[in-house]
């Protein structure tokens, strides 16, 4: 296949968040030495986990011209869930006092199976209301985060079976399991994005829907599908949660769709549809991380980490719309 | 006839829309190889019996037969698979993503494993993009090729699907002369491997070209069906609009007072340079020019659009300072702009607002608050002047016709009872009909004293409107012709291309 010539300032307008990424880390390594250890780094990727696992999600709805503000909520819900079929014969408060201890398995599934069926129930609404996407998942949203509420009365689930605690905390190859499940997940969506027919008519429901409805696209059910998918990994990202901490409760992950959506939109997806990348949503994720991290370890208030995250979100959407507005 | 010699024939076909009736027993057929032209007043439910056939709509009646068999209740993608592809009106790129992977949306050559074969799409890409000698690489954005181009890779896509029949709903209207006569090549070629065509196009010159049949629809139904050589021009236009054609341009000399607008020397940073004329009360001012020749630009530079670098505006013999669209309204100046549907209408709101929204400080009561009763009084007044057909005035414009669209633009500008109206396009994307009526109004406006420049790529409409033409090429004024019987469009390509100057000395 023919290669495009590309000059360095075509890579710097394709690449520039990464070098971003890059020089916060190498200033963060010379500032502070203690941030470039092997634990701290493990710890960065360890923390930047449950929601760059959204953030692939996130990517395919915004690529396709969508949002969803659920996928919080949806975590909390099958994170409740699985934790609850999940408890060890010793916990003091068990939710399924006359259950034995299940496997390990049953809880995991139970959690994917709620995340894709409240994305389904999502992308239904979506596709066959024409409501916005906007609204259907802010139903959601309160929906899943009530059920969460009722499902537990409020209170956490925890006293789980150790098989919970190695997902949360076990290492395989020195790699932290978050680590690894969130590089499988990257894998597999960027497989799916890249190599399959399904993300080609992802980019091309975002980049035209009328374009692909007459090339024959059912972009009805496409919608469906990337909502279930979206719904999937808040399943997978609910299970890691829970195993982090080796329970769960029914507020958890309040505000992680705004980081999802903060890691794809710095990582160059548009809004606007058609346009964003697997790599670049684990780049936005990776931004964010280093940086709490980073500012932590300079002891910048947690407050004021805040505003910087608000400006960087602003900053990078600015000089991604400059980018496009060049090409066009 | 023979049923087998035809490929298609939909026999009897009917939808309904709420409210309306878009087709009314359409009876329509196509022979195997052959180009059939398709033409008609926007509205006349052409498109619609397109959907219908490409399996968009599913007709309320009627029979479809295609390939010797029925068909019936079918989607987009059957309909492709069956062999009809279709070449839309609204440009369909999906803009951010390669010429390939848009030339094989929704069908992508997969590999062993069942995953996309990016090497053979290339490869595939490579050779229709050959076929319609169209030189890209097919991995180069659709975003960053010209609209033509576009419309080439669409008709690429089209023939990709190795259809039997394919419609192509105004696929010029987007290309330029060469681009067209390429297009034209792709379509006999298709026609000597069998592929019928089904061809749509306002532009009948177009048809009497390539077409061998055409198709007249009006008011959602088919008024005829002839050999394209047994007619002429002026019979499909009849037929277009079901009456005789009265004079096209019922151009009237108006009579012609003193000068009002004059332009010295007026030049733009990159557009245009030393442009000069003057206006007369009750003229038509023609500006002619290709593509590009900076007409557009020069009329937008006098309504303060643009800044100008150098030279005078003069209004009623005085130099006014016109640095922006304000102060041109202020010296009694209009725009109609060339894009209505970007720079115009507000689609979503209704006739009054449209007709208004510029005019609310005319109907002001004492205590500074609109006086509702008084802008639906006007409003209603230039509905009836001009002929605006609404159901009524809250109306959303974007339900009206282009050509009654048009008129409201006319309207809210007449509202600012102008002096000097500078028309850009007038009738570009309105049906013949209505091309009439706006040509009738501009005249009637300059018969009332108003001096009128305008800007359009249609010669016949120049030669058949104006008073004076103004001819510009690549940014400089090349002439400023008299419109008299003797002046033909060929000598105004001549200044459109240079080839003439009678300005040549002044550069």
């Amino acid at each position: 296949m023919k290669q495009q010539k590309t000059s360095f300032r075509d890579i710097f307008t394709k690449y520039g968040i990464v070098v971003v990424l890059i020089v916060m880390i190498l200033l963060m390594s010379i500032v502070k030495p203690s941030f470039r250890t092997l634990n701290n780094v493990m710890n960065i990727l360890t923390q930047s986990s449950v929601y760059g696992i959204l953030a692939l999600g996130m990517t395919l709805v915004i690529v396709s011209k969508g949002i969803d503000l659920s996928v919080g909520s949806i975590l909390a819900l099958s994170a409740v869930v699985a934790a609850s079929l999940g408890q060890s014969e010793t916990a003091s408060a068990r939710y399924f006092a006359s259950l034995p201890e299940l496997p390990i398995i049953v809880p995991i599934l139970a959690a994917l199976l709620i995340g894709c069926l409240c994305g389904f129930i999502n992308g239904g609404l979506i596709a066959y209301t024409g409501i916005p996407a906007f609204i259907a998942t802010l139903g959601m949203t309160t929906i899943a985060r009530g059920f969460a509420y009722i499902y537990t009365n409020g209170k956490p689930v925890s006293t789980l079976i150790p098989e919970f605690k190695f997902i949360g905390q076990g290492r395989v190859l020195g790699i932290p399991m978050p680590v690894l499940i969130y590089l499988v997940m990257i894998f597999i969506t960027w497989i799916l994005m890249n190599n399959t027919r399904f993300g080609k008519r992802v980019y091309a429901v975002g980049g035209n829907i009328h374009a692909a409805e007459v090339s024959g696209v059912n972009v009805k059910k496409m919608l469906v599908l990337i909502y279930t998918y979206m719904g999937l990994l808040a399943g997978i990202a609910g299970i890691v949660s829970t195993a982090r901490m080796v329970s769960a409760q029914p507020g958890l992950a309040a505000g992680y769709e705004l980081t999802a959506i903060a890691s794809t939109t710095i990582g160059g997806t548009s809004h606007s549809g058609g346009i964003g990348t697997i790599w670049g949503a684990v780049v936005g994720a990776l931004v964010l991380s280093v940086m709490r991290n980073g500012m932590t370890i300079l002891g910048i208030h947690s407050y004021w980490q805040q505003i910087v995250e608000g400006l960087v979100i602003i900053v990078a959407v600015i000089l991604d719309m400059r980018k496009n507005a060049r090409k066009a | 006839m023979d049923r087998d010699e035809f490929l298609l024939r939909m026999i009897n076909i009917e939808k309904n829309f709420p409210g309306v009736q878009a087709l009314k027993g359409v009876n329509f057929a196509v022979r195997t190889g052959e180009i059939h032209a398709l033409v008609g007043e926007n509205g006349a439910g052409k498109s619609t019996l397109m959907k219908c056939l490409i399996g968009i709509y599913t007709p309320n009646s009627g029979e479809i037969h295609f390939a010797g068999q029925e068909i019936d209740h079918y989607s987009t993608a059957k309909a492709l698979e069956m062999g009809i592809s279709m070449i839309h009106q609204e440009l369909s790129p999906v803009l951010y993503r390669p010429i390939m992977e848009n030339l094989w949306l929704g069908r992508e050559p997969l590999n062993k494993f069942g995953l996309v074969d990016h090497q053979k799409m290339y490869e595939m890409s490579q050779e229709i993009l050959k076929e319609i000698e169209l030189d890209e690489d097919p991995q180069t954005l659709m975003a960053n090729l010209t609209v033509a181009k576009m419309q080439m890779v669409e008709i690429a896509k089209a023939i990709s699907y190795d259809a039997k029949l394919i419609i192509m709903d105004e696929p010029s209207s987007a290309l330029t002369e060469h681009e067209e006569q390429q297009l034209f090549r792709i379509i006999r070629k298709l026609k000597a491997k069998g592929t019928s065509v089904i061809y749509i196009s306002h532009r009948l010159s177009e048809i009497f070209e390539i077409a061998d049949i055409v198709t007249v629809f009006r008011d959602g139904k088919n008024v005829g069906t002839e050999r394209i050589d047994q007619l002429t021009m002026e019979q499909i236009i009849e037929m277009m609009i079901g009456r005789p054609m009265d004079e096209m341009y019922p151009k009237i000399p108006a009579e012609i007072g003193e000068t009002i607008l004059q332009v010295k020397n007026l030049s733009h940073k990159k557009y245009f340079r030393n442009i000069s004329f003057e206006v007369r009360r009750g003229e038509i001012f023609g500006i002619a020019g290709l593509v590009g020749a900076g007409r557009t630009e020069v009329i937008e530079t006098i309504f303060g659009v643009r800044p100008k670098l150098t030279g005078e505006i003069i209004v009623h013999g005085k130099p006014v300072e016109i640095n922006s669209p304000r102060d041109a309204i202020a010296n009694r100046m209009s725009f109609l702009t060339e894009d209505r549907r970007a720079t115009g209408i507000f689609s979503v709101l209704g006739v009054e607002t449209n007709i208004a929204l510029p005019n609310y400080d005319q109907f002001l009561t004492r205590l500074k608050f609109i006086d509702h009763s008084a802008v639906t009084d006007a409003c209603a007044d230039f509905v009836d002047k001009i002929q605006i057909k609404t159901p009524s005035l809250n109306q959303a414009v974007q339900n009206l016709s282009g050509g009654n669209q048009q008129k409201v633009l006319l309207a809210r500008w007449l509202m600012t009872v102008p002096d000097i109206l500078l028309l850009d396009e007038p009738t570009r994307g309105i049906d013949v009909g209505a091309k009439a009526e706006i040509y009738r109004l501009i005249t009637m406006l300059a018969g009332q004293g108003k001096c009128i420049i305008m800007v359009s790529s249609e010669l016949p409409e120049i030669l058949g409107m104006s008073d004076r033409i103004l001819v510009m090429h690549e940014g400089k004024m090349t002439g400023i012709l008299e419109n008299t019987p003797d002046l033909t469009q060929n000598k105004i390509m001549r200044y459109a291309t240079g080839t003439d100057d009678d300005y040549k000395e002044i550069g």
